[in-house]
């Protein structure tokens, strides 16, 4: 009886050791992190100017490959550039931002290890961010993609459709049937802008080309984007792009023998050679370099950011060889007037809806709250037929 | 596009789809025709998919990649059967466990890896089809339309897709055919009249509910190493809760699993399709979120409908049930 009894409770340990390997993931990062910092503090203690700490909270693993990656690169290469003597980063990865608890303890787990600066990286941390900054009104926070702020709690964007558009010209370029195919993840406007975008660029060199979208209603389920993505190609596309944050896309092209355009971040690999055109990507340490400063300076403010290509935060990943020079030579041609212009240049009339009404009068262009609040197709974009 | 061709090319989608959930579902059968419910099948996908995609990653060997899964999760699966089968625990709390377990266990094996992609003989493994029938049958007067059809929809696909189907129908023959799946099936029903004819009843449990947690595993190994070719953390994305809803709608019947996960496979996809026809896309009842309603919604109607006829098969009676040798 007494084996029976110790093997239920090393068999029990085990399977809890195993929970949180699971979730303790992050604060084991964060002890880690604070263990070192302790060490370096005693080392340092000379060096009298205190380091400030700043915490992040991802809603996935640091290295996904997607969206989480691109914003732990912006801090890895802010912090370098502000300085590592200055700045100490806190951490934490895989806080479901659909589970409010587990993001207000993160939050709070934050406060407490003394960061002064927090930034949210997910869309619906957004209200939980607002009741934590109301609470702690001596730190400051910023959410990602949200529209709320506060004194202490700044919101900031990058506008997605500039480099979107640039790919859409490569896409125009590259396709040969005149279909291009986009896989989708929800029906919501910063998703329907990326794609209205990206098929205005397609359209403004191959007025002939249509842009087929097929929403998968996931952010994450990386075997069903792949299907998602075969069945663009096997409807005609013989390029695709996405919205996802996955390489499934990408590898469906590979396989199928297409093109594709990526997402997020450079996606470039030895996998997807022969497929890989370019991508709109994030390069969020060009924001987070300003900010983390501001914190050093202590000219940090409150604000509502939306950056685009001028200022960086946003851009077009280097076009791989499969992409002719003469096409390379056109999109490089368009950036300055892109840095200058930014969405204005996007969004410019006339366009017209996949309806025929026209939504953008010639000589105007797409005011901003009528692109937040995008829920409609331009024209070029097929959804059923 | 001729419509014969799309439909062929929809079903070629709805077999790879169904690849994963068939194995899960085998795997989940086998389980509780032994009397043991396993809720844990989501994370025996996923310590499946690490382990495999692990090995396929720094091996680039297939045997080695589906060895290396069948190892992790046939590690969970013993975990979960000492557990329930020695100590007794209850099953559906140790199954949940298990699914929570088999997660952090593969994202913290797997975190390394994350992202990356299997390397070159992998991919042409998974890419080969060897059943392709040559292009010339096309054009064989009469049949070669139908062939053709066949070929697109049905034969180009890989060993591991083909072998999965095979194991259904081993499954099928196992359970009913042999004198083991005799006793195993009997053990389910009522273990103590199993153990009374002289069967070895914990023997057997251990067998199948490892078996079981191992085919499970080789569902994620298709997943991480052969269909995407990449893992990411939960890479699954709660295909093993399918499972549980698919075992009951194909009445623990590996033949039936064949139907059964194709039928969810192809529900899993054929909302891509639809959206593209315009005389379906605007229906609600094609909406994609009632799509993905769709299969839990069958295994509903399947559950009343098979309680509402007298002699139908209610599932393995010993279900969830610990055996207590000493109760008999």
């Amino acid at each position: 009886m007494n084996f029976r009894k110790i093997m239920t409770v090393i068999l029990a340990l085990v399977l809890v050791v195993g929970v949180f390997a699971g979730c303790a993931q992050s604060s084991v990062t964060t002890a880690a992190a604070a263990e070192t910092t302790a060490a370096a503090a005693e080392t340092t203690a000379a060096a009298a100017a205190e380091k400030i700490k700043v915490g992040v909270i991802y809603i996935s693993p640091k290295n996904d490959g997607g969206w989480s990656q691109a914003h732990a690169t912006g801090f890895a290469n802010a912090v370098a550039a502000v300085g590592a003597d200055k700045i100490d980063l806190k951490e934490i990865e895989n806080i479901n931002d659909a589970d409010a608890q587990q993001t207000e303890t993160a939050l709070n787990q934050l406060v407490a290890d003394g960061c002064q600066l927090i930034f949210a990286t997910s869309f619906n941390y957004m209200d939980v961010v607002e009741k934590v900054a109301l609470e702690n009104p001596e730190i400051k926070f910023e959410h990602c993609s949200g529209y709320k702020s506060a004194d202490n709690f700044a919101n900031y964007f990058g506008q997605i459709e500039q480099p979107r558009y640039l790919s859409g010209i490569v896409a125009g370029r590259m396709t040969k049937t005149n279909t291009i195919g986009y896989v989708a993840a929800m029906p919501i406007p910063e998703v329907y802008r990326g794609l209205n975008a990206f098929t205005l660029g397609v359209r403004s060199v191959n007025p002939d080309a249509i842009v087929k979208v097929t929403w998968t209603n996931t952010w994450f389920n990386p075997q069903l984007e792949k299907e998602a993505a075969i069945s663009l190609i096997d409807s005609g596309a013989d390029v695709l792009a996405q919205h996802q944050d996955s390489t499934a896309t990408q590898q469906a092209a590979q396989e199928k023998g297409v093109y594709g355009i990526g997402y997020d971040n450079p996606m470039y690999s030895e996998a997807i050679k022969d497929a890989y055109l370019t991508a709109p990507v994030w390069n969020w340490g060009a924001y987070y370099q300003t900010r983390l400063q501001g914190m050093v300076d202590g000219t940090w403010a409150t604000g509502s950011y939306w950056g685009g290509m001028n200022e960086g935060v946003i851009a077009l990943d280097a076009m791989t060889a499969l992409v002719p020079a003469d096409v390379q030579t056109e999109v490089n041609g368009l950036i300055d007037t892109m840095k200058a212009k930014g969405n204005d240049f996007v969004f410019a009339g006339p366009i017209k809806d996949n309806t025929g009404k026209e939504r953008v009068a010639a000589g105007t262009s797409l005011p901003a709250a009528d692109q937040f609040s995008m829920d409609w197709y331009v024209e070029g974009v097929v959804v059923a037929e | 596009m001729d419509v014969a061709l799309l439909i062929a090319l929809f079903l070629a989608s709805a077999v790879r789809m169904a690849v994963p959930l068939l194995l899960g579902t085998l795997g989940e059968s086998l389980t509780e025709r032994a009397g043991n419910l396993n809720l844990g099948v989501e994370g025996l996908m996923m310590m499946g998919a690490a382990t495999g995609f692990i090995a396929a990653y720094h091996t680039d060997n297939i045997a080695l990649a589906v060895l290396a899964g069948m190892l992790g999760s046939g590690f969970g699966s013993l975990l979960y059967a000492i557990l329930t089968i020695t100590f007794r625990t209850k099953q559906d709390v140790t199954g949940l466990a298990l699914t929570i377990f088999g997660s952090g266990f593969a994202n913290t094996l797997g975190k390394t890896l994350a992202n990356t992609n299997t390397p070159e003989g992998i991919r042409t493994f998974a890419q080969a089809t060897p059943l392709k029938l040559p292009e010339s049958t096309a054009s064989i007067p009469g049949i070669g339309p139908v062939l053709a059809f066949i070929d697109t929809a049905f034969l180009q696909h890989n060993w591991f897709v083909y072998l999965t189907f095979i194991a259904a129908f081993a499954g099928w023959f196992y359970l009913f055919r042999t004198r083991q799946g005799l006793h195993l099936r009997m053990i389910g029903e009522n273990p103590a009249a199993a153990d009374a004819s002289g069967i070895r009843v914990i023997g057997a449990k251990y067998a199948h509910v490892v078996v079981g947690g191992i085919l499970c595993g080789l569902g994620g190994v298709y997943i991480s190493v052969i269909n995407v070719g990449t893992y990411l953390e939960n890479i699954v994305a709660g295909r093993g809760w399918i499972v549980v809803a698919l075992v009951i709608f194909i009445r623990w019947d590996p033949l039936k699993a064949i139907a059964g996960s194709l039928l969810f496979g192809a529900l899993e996809i054929v909302g891509f399709r639809i959206q593209h026809i315009e005389a379906l896309s605007g229906l609600p009842i094609f909406s994609q979120y009632a799509i993905d309603m769709y299969p839990y919604l069958m295994t509903i109607i399947v559950l009343i409908l098979t309680y509402a006829r007298k002699k139908a098969y209610l599932g393995p009676a010993g279900l969830g049930v610990p055996y207590f040798r000493e109760d008999r």
